[in-house]
């Protein structure tokens, strides 16, 4: 274990979410970070410039977040691990990279600490709306992997998860935390050692395979090896080379970019159900709004009412299944998030039974009585 | 023996005739997208014969493009590590690969859209923090890939498709710009002065830090067509006729030089490297470093 890892290993700090994020990062083999400062996400930046250095790895300020990206983006083909974080703003300015990473499959991390918009608008208050943004803020067919976490262990762990499933899928992914986790100070528990981390290797390909394509998730060529990789964001052969003119090519790519994600989503989904097995009505929350949806659920079971708690941590790809599986059994589904109804209208595709939003806007968390209200309601209850 | 036209056309003809530079291309690719008459074919040329001269192994080559017909100078046609990325951001991506691969020689070729326009920024502060790449501006006077609209660098009072009636805007003098900003070298050429040029690009290549070589080169399709200038020839002679040794210009007023295309070295110091100020903080910060102190 590094000296650096030993420092932390088996203790207990009370620390914020963002600096638990930057931590598992460290712990993930992280080694650049392509940083730009901005509220409530710079304290990211400003744990890893301290920490990477005496890691050899790389801090570097770049001039703006499109820049931020690019940089981890170079890094990465270098060899690198690379991850960036930001907010609202600035991850609205990666979109560009977002997707030129999903085009050339490089594998990255994005932390989008959300704030409240669009726009500047309430700086720097907390908010969940860039669900759609992260599912669609690119252009083109593409699929996404993104995590929620909901306090600040899961910052740590599942930055961790995001390095994996990012080599894993050779995509970017995106932790899609909100201001409100982001700025939250709980405690976390370092793991007793490295071992027990998981560092996916990077798979480089060998003399007879092709860096972007013969396979699902192909291996990569680094820079540096005398391979002549060739790395385009325009539509390209497996061989790396551009090919805009041919329909077929353009589809396979596309199409691959999906299946690639899609046919693995057992791998990727990963959920947090309670008091599921009689629930009539479930609770499906994410982030920051799980906290006081499992408050409500508590208050709602201590009545009597048959209320289950459904967390979702993966947001993209969205677990369908899950959601499906709902129909069945569940009279009413409500979704408490902070905007108003990204992620509730998602889930409404996937069942027939009543989807309730519970929205709030304005930078100011969802209270246990405002998720509360509108359950007791449906069950015919006094208010809280 | 007596050869026809088509025998010279023909593969077997090629094959043992090939420019001695063509290995440092990728044959399978070949011919180029480049128009009839474009410079870019020369400053390919002469990237080619200044890594020959220096005898610089390829493999110790990434080149970084952005979006743009001089993007494509090595990418995919110089065969090295190629990262061809996003309009006006392959500094960006350099600097990454920069910072990971030190031992390698990190090229940049773009063109004035791009580095000096929707990159701008990114050309400023790369400058700023001296890292050690080398930075090749194809300058053509305008947006040369989407048809010839008004770059950034496109003589004032010049007619495009986008000024149709004359380019009001005083065009940028990215070069000094750049000095400025605190490269380590800077100089200007043109696709008429091919040896000074080839000079210009193995020095930067072997000198530490920024460096930043503008070329003017013609383009005689999307540039040419609105300036009725329609042959690669007409600009060579422009820029053999209109270029003036920045020497001799230092003595010449704003007006004299109006017209002007002042070539030769700009700036040259020796201002400490980026990525090697980073390693020395790693060094320093991590155990091998501490030890040493003690």
């Amino acid at each position: 274990m590094h000296p650096v890892l030993a420092e932390y290993a088996g203790r207990n700090f009370f620390m914020l979410g963002d600096e638990a994020a930057a931590h598992g990062a460290v712990w993930a083999g992280c080694n650049f970070f392509g940083g730009y400062p901005i509220t409530p996400a710079s304290e990211i930046a400003e744990v890893l410039a301290r920490m990477l250095p005496r890691m050899n790895g790389f801090y570097v300020q770049m001039e703006d977040e499109i820049a931020s990206l690019a940089a981890v983006l170079g890094a990465v083909w270098s060899g690198a691990r690379g991850m960036t974080a930001t907010s609202g703003p600035g991850f609205s300015l990666m979109q560009e990279h977002i997707g030129y990473a999903i085009m050339t499959e490089t594998p990255c991390v994005i932390v989008d600490v959300q704030r409240s918009g669009p726009s500047t608008g309430q700086a720097t208050k907390p908010a969940q709306g860039d669900i759609m943004q992260a599912r669609w803020g690119t252009h083109g067919d593409h699929e996404m992997i993104a995590l929620a976490p909901a306090s600040v262990q899961e910052c740590f762990d599942l930055t961790i998860d995001c390095f994996n499933l990012a080599e894993r899928f050779r995509h970017p992914v995106i932790l899609l935390m909100d201001g409100e986790i982001g700025h939250l100070r709980e405690s976390l528990t370092f793991p007793e050692d490295d071992t027990g981390i998981e560092r996916l290797e990077r798979r480089q390909a060998g003399p007879e395979e092709q860096p972007f394509g013969g396979e699902e998730v192909p291996p990569m060529i680094s820079f540096g090896r005398g391979r002549y990789v060739h790395v385009s964001g325009s539509t390209h052969k497996p061989d790396g080379m551009r090919d805009v003119s041919t329909q077929s090519v353009h589809d396979q790519l596309v199409r691959r970019f999906l299946t690639k994600i899609d046919s693995h989503r057992e791998e990727i989904t990963r959920l947090e159900s309670r008091f599921m097995e009689d629930a009539e009505v479930v609770i499906v929350s994410y982030g920051a709004s799980a906290r006081p949806s499992l408050g409500a659920v508590l208050e709602a079971r201590r009545r009597g009412l048959k209320v289950g708690y459904l967390r979702l941590i993966t947001i993209w790809p969205f677990p369908r299944r899950e959601i499906s599986a709902l129909n069945q059994r569940i009279d009413r589904i409500f979704v408490p998030e902070m905007n108003l109804g990204q992620l509730s209208r998602e889930i409404e595709r996937f069942v027939s039974c009543p989807v309730e939003s519970i929205s709030k806007i304005g930078g100011v968390s969802l209270m246990i009585k405002e998720i509360l209200e509108p359950v007791l309601k449906h069950f015919k209850q006094d208010g809280p | 023996m007596d050869l026809t036209q088509s025998d010279m056309l023909s593969e077997d003809f090629f094959k043992d005739r090939r420019h001695r530079l063509h290995s440092y291309l990728r044959q399978e690719i070949l011919p180029t997208t480049f128009c009839t008459g474009c410079g870019c074919g020369t400053v390919l040329g002469a990237f080619a014969q200044a890594v020959d001269e220096l005898a610089l192994p390829p493999e110790e080559i990434v080149t970084v493009t952005g979006i743009g017909c001089s993007s494509w100078i090595t990418s995919p046609y110089f065969k090295a590590d190629t990262l061809h990325t996003t309009h006006g951001r392959p500094l960006a991506f350099a600097t990454g690969v920069k910072v990971m691969l030190p031992d390698m020689k990190v090229i940049v070729i773009a063109g004035d859209g791009d580095i000096a326009g929707i990159g701008g920024n990114h050309l400023i502060h790369a400058a700023r923090r001296n890292i050690d790449i080398s930075v090749f501006m194809v300058n053509n006077w305008n947006y040369g890939m989407t048809g010839g609209q008004v770059s950034p660098a496109t003589p004032l009072g010049a007619r495009t498709t986008t000024t149709p009636y004359r380019n009001v805007e005083q065009p940028l003098k990215t070069a000094e710009l750049v000095a400025a900003a605190g490269a380590n070298y800077v100089s200007r050429w043109t696709t008429y002065h091919v040896f000074p040029l080839t000079e210009a690009m193995q020095y930067a290549i072997t000198k530490k830090g920024f460096s930043f070589v503008e070329i003017i080169a013609q383009c005689p399709v999307s540039y040419g067509k609105m300036v009725n200038m329609r042959s690669g020839t007409d600009f060579l002679n422009l820029y053999r006729d209109s270029s003036i040794r920045i020497e001799k210009a230092r003595g010449l007023s704003e007006e004299e030089l109006a017209d002007k295309i002042v070539i030769g070295k700009i700036v040259e110091r020796d201002a400490e490297e980026y990525v090697e100020k980073l390693y020395r903080v790693n060094f320093e910060q991590t155990t091998d470093g501490k030890q040493q102190d003690e």
